[in-house]
């Protein structure tokens, strides 16, 4: 599979086929990484990160992972640091880095705008988020990690928390799920629902999903519970914010009625939705989350600039 | 046959079958209120149809559609029929119908979709077509019928 010169912006874009692919490249680069503890695949190849809005996690996972495959990394962590300042459009910054890197990370406050990106660049563009619509890698990780943890993903029940209406990680990830044979539980406060159109293309491609604002109702019988943050900057109105901030905390009580394999993934930073005396549970693997996000994120700029 | 109250036209474009109640929509995103060339605009409302019960008609002087517009009277009323008028005759006759890929017409119901804020040309996937619904080449949002009419 080349996969040379491809852009990866958007979960919708990929096959089951391009998925796995994805994740047996990473597992094999880990490997190698365990191993040799350093690789030399992009030596000679610089990546640009255009963080047009700030997110210093995946921004250095990124950069981690091209460090690691022999690569150098240039670009800036935010918008007012950049000529966007002074005005300048997208296009125009875009067909200025793509003249000097090989492959470009877009995170950009606008949903769409990886897309648009990859339009105007010669060079692969990477999307590390736009706006509340995609983030594509982050989903490439959590499906890594679920299928490190249990060794496939068919067969599982797995239950999103949280903000599903604005949160961009459950959205892909949903998606992405939907080529597996899982159930999918969607567990959120009434005003923060997964979109009508998700759920209903979820069902159209055979996946039983079930909708609750019950937690507890339903933590026993999940083999993943994947718990995001409600997310404050989304809110058009902090006043609706204000109604359902805290809705959920994930704690060591919650979790006396959840099965023993139980795994609780969060694509992190969290605020208060996960107590920390879960961290010490052997159901908390966030942080073994964020480490796949390496391997995966080698995979991915080593595939595109085709030099694994 | 169907007797029209309104006078017939020597040159110009006769839109038939548009679902009755939406012949003043086609009119305002054709933007025929102001057409340049001083010709006359003709709008039949509620009129008895075999195929439609009720239907509109909007005629047109002077004037032959894009392919731009008929795009966007396929949006509106995807039952229409375009009558190409010449020396009062029908010289060409088709049925409107909407494209697979939606281009350059349409807005983004999405605030935050960078098409908003970049020189782009707009861009939508036909997803279903009864009922209508489409999705946005750069945000992914999917818009529904309400929603595609008012961003025309």
């Amino acid at each position: 599979m080349d996969w040379t010169g491809r852009d990866v912006i958007s979960i919708r874009d990929f096959s089951k086929e391009d998925i796995e692919f994805v994740l047996s490249t990473a597992e094999r680069l880990e490997r190698e990484l365990k191993e040799k503890g350093h690789l030399e695949y992009a030596k000679g190849k610089i990546l640009a990160t255009l963080f047009f809005e700030p997110s210093t996690r995946t921004r250095l996972s990124f950069e981690s992972a091209m460090h690691r495959l022999g690569g150098s990394v240039i670009g800036f962590a935010e918008a007012s640091t950049s000529s966007v300042k002074k005005g300048e459009s997208l296009r125009d910054t875009i067909k200025t880095v793509e003249q000097y890197s090989d492959v470009i990370v877009i995170r950009h406050p606008k949903e769409g705008a990886a897309r648009l990106a990859a339009e105007v660049a010669e060079v692969p563009v990477i999307n590390a988020g736009d706006g509340s619509n995609q983030h594509p890698t982050q989903t490439l990780l959590d499906l890594y990690t679920i299928k490190k943890e249990f060794s496939k993903i068919d067969g599982l029940k797995i239950g999103l928390l949280g903000d599903l209406k604005y949160g961009r990680t459950v959205h892909s990830l949903a998606e992405a799920l939907a080529f597996y044979d899982v159930e999918l539980y969607l567990i959120s406060p009434e005003m923060l629902r997964m979109p009508k159109h998700i759920v209903e293309e979820l069902k159209e491609r055979g996946v039983k999903v079930y909708e609750t604002s019950d937690l507890e109702a339903v933590i026993g019988e999940l083999d993943v519970l994947y718990v995001t943050r409600i997310q404050r900057e989304r809110f058009p109105d902090e006043q609706e914010y204000l109604k359902v901030k805290g809705s959920y905390q994930v704690n060591c009580k919650v979790l006396e009625k959840a099965k023993e394999e139980l795994r609780v993934m969060h694509p992190l930073p969290r605020v208060d939705e996960i107590h920390p005396e879960v961290d010490k549970t052997k159901h908390a693997i966030y942080f073994r989350q964020v480490f796949n996000g390496v391997p995966v994120r080698m995979a991915l700029l080593g595939l595109v600039l085709g030099v694994i | 046959m169907t007797e029209l109250k309104v006078s017939a036209i020597r040159e110009g474009t006769v839109i038939d079958h548009i679902p009755a109640g939406k012949g003043l929509k086609v009119i305002e995103i054709l933007k025929l209120g102001r057409l340049s060339n001083g010709g006359a605009v003709l709008l039949a409302i509620n009129v008895p149809s075999k195929k439609l019960g009720r239907k509109d008609i909007v005629k047109v002087e002077g004037k032959f559609l894009s392919e731009e517009e008929v795009n966007k009277i396929a949006l509106v009323a995807p039952t229409a029929t375009v009558n190409i008028i010449r020396d009062y005759k029908v010289v060409e006759k088709f049925k409107v119908e909407i494209p697979d890929i939606i281009e350059g017409i349409l807005r983004c119901a999405n605030p935050n979709c960078i098409t908003h804020y970049e020189y782009v040309t707009t861009k939508f996937y036909v997803i279903s077509r009864e009922p209508l619904k489409v999705r946005c080449h750069y945000c992914e949002r999917t818009m529904e019928e309400e929603e595609i009419l008012a961003n025309l």
